[in-house]
């Protein structure tokens, strides 16, 4: 694997991104600055990490979306590359038209930052393959703004074409608006682009990969990313 | 010149912020609130003296980073 992750001034969680990505897949990525028009050569997996990019300012991930880095990502998905946004990445990638739709407030009004319970509706996609179909999955989550939200015909689109991946749900697997925190529509966790490459989720699977930590949940995300990358080489 | 871009939530979007902005208004007994939405106002100042023009760049300026038009409309005023 050679993985790239992204930095905007505001930005807090790319080491615990680069720590994992290196656990994981055993290599160390590079740390690219938003100020850059391109990416390391031979890049296979770009990471758009967690945070708070320009401090919110406008819009969440308004300002990071028109980075100069952004074009080259642009490029790097357009020809097929793996993206994975997390967090402030997902909202990045929605500003940046990688994604579709937009992440509002949370529809409680609050920050929310707790563990919680995600369905992995498919397994068959470079970012679920390490878990099977219907596993629940408990992961971290730590955002205001992650209020899934998009026009009724697009929300059809992505539940008709499979391309929600992950999913709020009860402990049990089953849906519970109760346990839909932030009032996403249909619950809606994790998205892919209509190529499949690019994966965006508010939740974040880089803080449960160790067993120190309790849980190891997420690791599965990065283990399969890896074992994806490597059939691929 | 002086310009002004005004951006809004379009309408049937959800709106957490003004809904409790609506409340607390209630609260402070302010009469006659039937419901408030909030947006965005940005004061921009434009060089030169072409209306036409600076209408245009306001244009791309709301469509490429003022407001999201997935959820956001915006209205562009020159007011010289």
């Amino acid at each position: 694997m050679k993985s790239a992750v992204l930095v905007f001034p505001g930005i807090n969680r790319e080491r615990d991104m680069a720590r994992t990505l290196k656990l994981v897949s055993g290599s160390e990525p590079a740390m690219v600055w938003h100020a850059e028009s391109t990416l390391p050569a031979g890049t296979d997996l770009v990471v758009i990490p967690g945070g708070f990019s320009y401090g919110d300012y406008l819009r969440c991930g308004a300002i990071a979306a028109r980075a100069p880095v952004m074009n080259a990502v642009r490029d790097f998905a357009a020809k097929g590359g793996l993206v994975l946004a997390v967090c402030n990445g997902f909202q990045i990638a929605c500003e940046a038209g990688l994604l579709p739709g937009v992440l509002m407030r949370n529809a409680q009004l609050k920050f929310i930052c707790r563990d919680i319970f995600l369905k992995v509706e498919r397994s068959d996609t470079p970012f679920t393959r390490g878990y099977n179909a219907g596993q629940v999955i408990r992961v971290p989550t730590a955002h205001g703004e992650g209020n899934y939200t998009a026009d009724s015909e697009t929300i059809a689109r992505l539940e008709g074409e499979g391309r929600v991946i992950f999913r709020y749900v009860a402990p049990d697997g089953t849906r519970n608006p109760d346990f839909n925190f932030n009032g996403s529509s249909n619950a809606i966790a994790g998205i892919v682009n209509e190529q499949g490459n690019v994966l965006g989720m508010m939740p974040h699977p880089e803080n449960h990969v160790e067993s120190v930590i309790g849980v190891t949940d997420g690791r599965g995300l990065f283990a399969g990313l890896t074992e994806a990358l490597a059939r691929a080489a | 010149m002086k310009a002004r871009v005004t951006v809004t939530l379009k309408t049937g979007i959800l709106d957490p912020q003004g809904k409790a902005i609506e409340g607390a208004l209630r609260s402070l007994g302010v009469a006659g609130v039937a419901s408030v939405r909030q947006g965005k106002v940005f004061d921009i100042e434009i060089d030169g003296g072409d209306r036409a023009q600076a209408e245009a760049a306001l244009k791309q300026a709301a469509d490429r980073l003022l407001a999201n038009t997935v959820i956001e409309n915006y209205r562009v005023e020159v007011l010289g």
